[in-house]
This record gives C-alpha cells, structure tokens and sequence, in this order.
C-alpha cells in the first residue's frame, strides 16, 4: 500500500488477525465440538446443557476424537436426511430455474433496445433490494391462492424469478465487446446462437457469481420456510434451531452443523473469486 | 422504422419469462396488498385510512420502526469505518488475499449453524461469562437485558465486515497510482495522502456502502434469529418480528398497511441510491 501508516504497524496487523480468526472461529468451534465425545462435551459444557454449577468451558482441540456423533446423525436419523433432502430440493431448484429465466433476462436487458427497457429495469432493481418483509403478505397471498403453501414450490416458484441474479448477470454480459456480437450476426447467427456461443462461454463468470450468491442464500433460507411452510416434513436443514438444553443432544446438534455448513464452506472456497466479483457487481452503479 | 419494431420486440422476447414470472408473482400481488391496506381484515370494506392509523399508533410497530433505527444509526457507522480500515490495511498487501477470504466466511455460513455457538457463548452461564471472570470482571447475562442489542450489533459487524471489505476494495483499486506518485513527490506523507486523496476519491462508494448497508440492515432478521431464536428481547425487537406476529394471528389489515409504508420508504431510499448511481 502507498500509504504508510507508521503507527504501530504489527500492532495493526495483529488486531486484523484476531479479527480474521473471530470471523472463522465459529468454522473452527463447531467442527471440535463435533469431534468430542459425548463425555467430553458433558465435561465441557454441562452449565449450559443440564444446568450444572460453573460455567461453559471449550478446549482448542478434542482429547478424544470420534466419529460417532456424525454416525448417529447419518445412521440413525430420518427426519435430519429428509431435511437435507428438501434444502437440496429448494437450493436447486432455485439455481435451475433462476439459470434459465435469468440468463435470458440479462442478456435481454444487456443486448437490446426496447420499449420501457429502463423502467423495467428499475423495478428489478428496487425488488432486488427489497427486504423479505415487505413482500411477505403479499407472496402470501398468491401462494395460498396457488395452493402452494406448504410445499416446496412456495419457496423454488419465488425464489426461480428473484430479480437479483439478472442483475449480477447483466452486468457481465453488459461488458461483451459490441464488436463481437455484430460481427456473429454479420455471420450469419442466430438471436439465440448468440446467446448459447457468445454470452454463456464469456459471461461465465457472471453466471458462476450469481449462483455461487444464490447458493449462500438459498442454502441459509429462514424467513420464508419458516413463513410458508408449517408441515415439519417440507422444512430445509436451514431452520432446523439447535436445542442445546437435551441432555446427551449436544453431539448430534454440533453435527447437524457441521453438516448444515459443510456444502456452503464448500462452495465458498471454490468459488470465492466468483463471490467477490459478484459482490461487487450488485453495488456498481448501473 | 420496421427493423427497429422488430428489434424491439426480440428483447422483450428474452425478458418475457422472467417478466411474467415477476409480475404474478411479486408486482400483481404487491398490488393486491395495496388494495387491502385500505379494506377491513374480515368483510374487505373500504376502510380509508383507518389500517393505516392503526398501525402508526401501534406500540409493537412504534417499537420495531425505533429499534430498526436505532439499531441502523449504531451499526451502520461502526461496519463502514471498521471495514475502511481493514480494506486500506489489506488493499495491496501480500497477506490481503487470505484475511479478506476469512473476513467473507461468516457470509457463508448460515445462521442456525452459527446459532449454536452463539447460544454458548453468549448463556449466562456460557463462554463470555466465563472468559470475563477470569478477568475479574462481573458476569452479564446477555440474551436476556439490553445487551441484547449490543450482541446483536456484533452480530451482524461479524456477518457483514467482509461483504463492505470487498466493496471499499473496489473503490480503493479504482483510484489510480499515479495521483499517490504525484503526491509523494510533492513531500505527502501516509496520513496526508489517505485523508486528502483516498478518502475524498472514495465519496460513491461510500455512498453506494452506505445506502446498500442500510437496505441490509432491514434483513438483520437472520442474524436476530441466530442470537435470540423466536423469542428475542424487547431491544432487539425488529420489523420482522413484527410482521411475523401479525402474520401468525391473520391481521392482515395491519400487515398490509405496514408492508405498503415500510415498501414506500424503502422505495426513497432506493430511488436515491440510483440518483447516485446516475449522477457520477
């Protein structure tokens, strides 16, 4: 960096390392506690669970590593793998549909002139960043016109048509040289040759970025499950609230975690480029 | 004047299925809902203004709308500064890559998984309590007084530092070297270079950070949600709560005029947003 900021620069670096291990730490604390054994976790965490005297207390790593609170997560809990199941189901249901609907749109949005172009573009972007709650009453309303509450497609059929990855992609198709795309159609190609040869090959990027995003938030869902659906067999891993207060529970809850954010760590680190680019394309002025 | 036509008409042939999908499923109803804010809750007369009027003498949303805020005014401040510093810090080091990777994670991971640890420690008789009387300080119990908001606040530096890291990042890569090269030329030191080039050439994206911010700090819920479950204190008492409570208890009425207003705010503010967006 240009600037040097002589005050205490270890100092510095060192408060953004604690900072850094804070913003991993909860990765770290729950894989432990995943690996301890229901003894173990007893000793260290009586206070909380079964109300002992004292308080909680965590070692940095477990004395005593074992497997069989994941083995007991695995084997002998059906209701944990039909939750898994339907946070499949919604995640890529999701991603599907918002693939196929949102590329479309993006390149429809980035590539052509028609009428209303910007207004329309306007109100994607305003339903974009609008919150869940302004929203809530009236998805509602349809889904319980549509019949649809209580299954999955309360969650997929809004989530497919969700404004936010158009914009991300638009972005990156908005960036195609004009060259390209005039000297294709001198060619001879096609309106959707264009789109399956030119956008999706060089506007890859975007694409990945948007799902990348959309897999983070529809993998962490909470309002909107907990909002439509009230069948316990339809809900996603996402709203499954740990109750630490069972006695002999606890293993299985840090588990369930673990589980739970096992595939989102895992799609964070690969595509953690992707994230980024995305992030900063949904915050560049238009 | 036909090519033209016909030109047109193939954009919107893109856009079609997902403009469709778009207005059933979220412009036709948010219609609806506006429709309802002005009828009764059971027999749908017209009712005026009267929903409305109900709503803003609520005690339950006067409290929500206040936390909202308040809580908006404490965080909002803290994330965008503290981010700044990391992302001045981090921008262009060596060792950037990997803190700003760890930074980002806790985007990643969703918040029931977070929810255990933070019930751990955060319990009366959990973690923090215990780190504190080892350092001979007195006990809180934090889920359960006031501090709620501040675990909250926490909560959601905690959850966003990294996502605001990233977009100051962008902004700071945005300035060229050669102003800094210039300057130092001159004689500028760190300090004067920072205050008087990064800081002024960083105006829109602090702008973009902060609208975006406070858009985002209406969807705190997940984080509520991941410190206090359904229940939370009255201090950390957001609009979803709210709206959940009226949803659970069908007052429809209520809900529809608060999601018209609360829509309409957030609708400035976007609008504004996009303003700046045009303007530089």
């Amino acid at each position: 960096m240009y600037l040097r900021l002589h005050l205490g620069r270890k100092a510095i670096w060192i408060i953004l390392i604690v900072l850094a291990l804070m913003a991993v730490y909860p990765v770290i604390f729950l894989s432990v506690g995943s690996l301890m054994g229901a003894d173990e976790l007893e000793d260290s965490l009586g206070a909380v669970v079964s109300g002992t005297e004292g308080y909680v207390s965590f070692p940095i790593l477990p004395k005593y590593p074992t497997l069989q609170h994941f083995a007991e997560v695995l084997l002998d809990s059906p209701e944990f793998f039909v939750m898994f199941w339907n946070s499949i189901l919604i995640t890529f249901g999701v991603l599907g549909g918002q693939f196929v609907v949102g590329t479309m749109a993006a390149w429809g949005f980035a590539r052509y002139d028609f009428p209303c172009r910007r207004g329309i573009f306007l109100v994607y972007i305003i339903l974009m960043l609008l919150p869940f709650q302004v929203l809530m009453l009236s998805d509602y309303l349809l889904l319980d016109r549509l019949l649809l509450l209580d299954s999955l497609w309360a969650i997929i059929l809004p989530g497919m048509f969700s404004t936010f990855p158009v914009f991300i992609m638009y972005r990156f198709f908005a960036e195609i040289p004009d060259s390209l795309i005039e000297s294709a159609r001198l060619d001879g190609a096609r309106e959707w040759q264009l789109l399956w040869y030119i956008a999706l090959p060089m506007g890859s990027s975007g694409i990945i970025a948007a799902l990348v995003l959309g897999f983070l938030e529809y993998w962490s869902l909470i309002e909107q499950p907990l909002s439509f659906i009230k069948d316990k067999s339809k809900l996603p891993l996402s709203v499954f609230l740990p109750d630490i207060t069972i006695t002999d529970k606890a293993g299985f809850m840090f588990a369930v975690s673990v589980i739970t954010f096992l595939p989102a760590i895992m799609v964070f680190m690969g595509g953690r480029d992707y994230l980024e680019q995305g992030i900063m394309a949904g915050a560049v002025k238009e | 004047m036909k090519i033209r036509g016909r030109k047109d008409f193939r954009g919107l042939l893109w856009i079609l299925p997902s403009l469709l999908g778009v207005s059933v499923l979220y412009l036709l109803p948010y219609l609806d809902v506006f429709r309802r804010s002005f009828t009764g809750a059971v027999e749908e007369q017209f009712t005026g203004l009267d929903n409305y009027r109900n709503v803003l003498g609520n005690t339950a949303f006067l409290l929500a709308v206040k936390n909202t805020f308040l809580f908006t005014l404490v965080c909002i401040p803290i994330l965008i500064s503290a981010a700044l510093l990391c992302a001045v810090l981090l921008f262009g080091s060596k060792y950037g890559g990997i803190l700003k990777s760890a930074f980002l994670m806790p985007m990643a991971l969703p918040a029931v998984s977070v929810a255990l640890l933070w019930r751990l420690l955060f319990h009366s008789q959990g973690l923090v309590n215990q780190w504190l009387v080892w350092f001979g300080t007195g006990e809180s119990d934090w889920m359960n007084t006031g501090k709620a908001f501040w675990i909250l606040v926490a909560g959601y530096i905690w959850k966003n530092l990294g996502y605001d890291i990233i977009l100051w990042m962008a902004g700071l890569s945005g300035i060229s070297e050669s102003i800094y090269e210039a300057a130092r030329v001159d004689g500028a030191g760190g300090w004067q270079c920072f205050l008087r080039i990064t800081l002024p050439n960083l105006k829109s994206s602090l702008y973009t950070i902060t609208v975006l911010s406070f858009l985002n700090s209406f969807k705190v819920f997940r984080e509520v949600y991941l410190v206090a479950g359904d229940y939370p204190h009255e201090s950390i008492y957001m609009m979803q709560h709210l709206f959940n409570n009226w949803f659970q208890s069908f007052s429809f009425d209520k809900l529809s005029a608060a999601a018209v207003m609360e829509g309409g705010v957030l609708l400035l503010v976007i609008l504004l947003l996009q303003k700046i967006w045009r303007t530089d």
